[in-house]
């Protein structure tokens, strides 16, 4: 077996909100080897952030995540003591958040900033974390480190405070990287070399990284696996090669058919949407959560909904094939 | 080509910006030099990195800003001469989030029929008949009329900000990163729909988005900018074929295309943008391009003709080679 690092089994997160309980996360799965990179894909609200705040647990107290397991190298996270989860978190689990102008500190020096996490969790003298601090710093891409530490973030741009934020996730040489949409403010340039960056260091230092986009180019390129989530759920799954050549869920197709394809799609041409909106995820939720905006939608979708495996992919719908021959039918006719 | 919808001649725009607390005021050149045009229903793709005055254009296309010298020409007739009323008619803008431009406090009808009460058309029935045809056009209900914006999903609320633009009938509209907020689902809808809008209409759009996969698609023309400059226009098939400026080709290549086991591909522009207020010496793209040579450090470059366009690097510059060779 490969050298697992994380397993989530049937996570559950339940909001508590003015008219009942927002199921906001219904009872997903999955795991991740060492060197390899999940992509957690799928629109605003269907639970991809908080599924990663429940790993680092930054949910807060108000909440309280359910799982029958979930397990970061051999430590259950979800059992594990306050003074646990302090030791795991920027040491050997880390986040890279998505607004690198309100996640950092603006009233301490980058260098502070960077420093922090390593003497905190590491007994290092000052000298040793400023070493590091540097050569973290050039590794990013960030020319003149040295003189960048005594730096505060609002005389760097954006694109370099993204770099900091990334400097910092690694301080400690963390295991694991919850990286929540790194480069969705960035120019398509920066975004490329910030990709390129994290991927190299993830397979160099043989870390895990989870990657959560709603930027399927993104995902296509970075990920090894794939997981498509809807609403709360995973609704597929698989190596990132079988998600984009044989999408089997009907939301996941939906999606790769709403986006231009360069070369593919003629210009100009009608794009794929999806009809309909994310359904309210307060009071009971049963069935498929798909079902409101599927074309292939019936009565048995309000039911249990069956997950078929393929292969390494896999996908909940209550028909065999997703609906892909009822598809090429219509195609035809 | 028609006749120019709108034309820019030799537009510039410079700002005085002050370093630290004590530091002298130095000019800041956002746009420079810039001259453009665009026929009717055209759809002009403006593309580049942040910082590279993309806005700046849209903000003195609209009348928000005045260029510092050269002429922006609206069917010909000079921007500077006509007021801020006049312009509104024929020129309205889209923007990104449409979270922030709309009036949490107004109606969907009142922020849809604002532009028609600010230029007196018609009474407050033929106002509400107009908002009601309006809404009709985007793909909008007429019950949410008396909704308000924080009723509404992403998607609905820039359907209203399109509504909202397009009430004056104008002729062109500038959409600055208009879908860039939007999910997947709901951008495709967007865009569809600003299509339609734009056969139904004959709209002109001028195109701002650092999303190219989304430009390729909707985009007539597109032209790439850098450092306040346009460095290459081209038809937009033309461009995304055979990208000929530097710049052009690695802003194509940092593209993240769907399709899995490519990679991410290495851009090899080097990691800095330059500082604007200190442009670099002859090509401002020199520092970052792979292909310069001793000439590009000290010699601008001037705008080649190309096949319906012009790219501006000496590298298709006749006479630089032959200066080279001199």
């Amino acid at each position: 077996m490969a050298d697992r690092l994380l397993t989530v089994r049937d996570l559950v997160i339940d909001i508590p909100v003015g008219g009942g309980t927002l199921h906001a996360v219904r009872g997903i799965d999955f795991e991740l080897d060492r060197g390899e990179v999940l992509c957690i894909v799928g629109e605003s609200g269907s639970g991809k952030s908080l599924t990663s705040l429940a790993l680092m647990g930054l949910l807060g107290k108000r909440i309280k995540p359910r799982a029958t397991q979930m397990d970061f190298d051999g430590t259950a996270l979800l059992s594990a003591s306050k003074k646990t989860m302090r030791s795991l978190r920027g040491a050997r689990m880390s986040m890279i958040f998505q607004e690198p102008m309100t996640s950092l500190n603006p009233a301490y020096t980058i260098g502070d900033q960077l420093m922090e996490a390593m003497l905190l969790h590491r007994d290092v003298p000052r000298a040793e974390a400023r070493a590091r601090a540097v050569e973290l710093l050039e590794k990013v891409g960030i020319t003149a480190a040295e003189s960048r530490l005594g730096q505060y973030p609002h005389q760097l741009s954006g694109g370099l405070r993204q770099r900091v934020m990334i400097a910092m996730a690694l301080m400690c040489g963390p295991e694991l990287i919850i990286a929540d949409e790194p480069t969705t403010a960035l120019d398509v340039t920066i975004q490329a070399q910030i990709l390129r960056l994290l991927v190299d260091l993830v397979r160099e230092m043989g870390m895990a990284m989870i990657l959560i986009t709603h930027d399927l180019g993104v995902v296509a390129r970075v990920a090894d696996k794939v997981a498509v989530m809807y609403a709360g759920e995973l609704v597929e799954t698989g190596p990132a090669k079988e998600i984009f050549e044989a999408p089997m869920h009907p939301y996941t197709r939906g999606l790769l058919r709403c986006i231009p394809l360069p070369g593919k799609t003629k210009r100009g041409s009608e794009l794929g949407t999806i009809p309909g909106i994310v359904p309210s995820l307060v009071g009971r939720v049963s069935g498929c959560v798909f079902r409101t905006r599927c074309t292939f939608a019936t009565e048995a979708c309000r039911g249990d909904i069956p997950r078929h495996l393929r292969g390494p992919q896999a996908f909940r719908c209550v028909l065999d094939d997703g609906g892909l021959s009822q598809e090429k039918q219509e195609v035809q006719a | 080509m028609t006749a120019p919808v709108l034309e820019l001649r030799n537009v510039v725009k410079t700002y005085s910006v002050k370093q630290g607390l004590m530091g002298r005021p130095k000019p800041l050149t956002a746009v420079k030099d810039v001259s453009l045009s665009l026929g009717r229903s055209e759809v002009l793709g403006l593309v580049g990195e942040s910082g590279c005055g993309k806005s700046t254009l849209a903000k003195i296309l609209l009348g928000l800003e005045a260029p510092t010298s050269g002429e922006v020409l609206v069917d010909g007739e000079a921007l500077g001469a006509q007021d801020r009323l006049k312009l509104a008619r024929r020129i309205q803008p889209i923007f990104q989030d449409p979270y922030s431009s709309l009036n949490p406090r107004k109606s969907i009808a009142d922020i849809i029929s604002l532009p028609l009460r600010v230029h007196g058309i018609g009474d407050a029935a033929s106002q509400k008949q107009a908002v009601r045809e309006i809404l009709d056009v985007v793909g909008l209900p007429s019950r949410v009329m008396n909704t308000y914006p924080s009723q509404m999903s992403g998607g609905q609320r820039q359907r209203v900000a399109i509504a909202r633009a397009l009430i004056m009938k104008p002729e062109i509209v500038i959409c600055d990163e208009p879908t860039s907020a939007l999910d997947v689902s709901v951008q495709s809808q967007i865009l569809n729909l600003l299509g339609e809008l734009r056969r139904e209409f004959g709209l002109t759009y001028l195109f701002i988005s650092h999303n190219l996969a989304v430009v390729e698609h909707l985009a007539t023309r597109v032209a790439v900018m850098y450092l306040g400059r346009i460095v290459e226009e081209a038809e937009t098939g033309d461009l995304f074929d055979n990208p000929r400026h530097p710049y052009s080709r690695a802003l194509l290549k940092s593209v993240l295309t769907p399709e899995p086991g490519l990679g991410v591909p290495d851009t090899q522009l080097g990691m800095a943008y330059p500082n604007p207020i200190n442009p670099p010496s002859g090509c401002a793209f020199h520092p970052r391009c792979p292909l310069a040579t001793e000439l590009c450090k000290t010699r601008a470059p001037r705008p080649v003709p190309q096949d319906g366009g012009f790219v501006e690097c000496h590298l298709y510059d006749r006479e630089t080679e032959m200066f080279e060779q001199a």
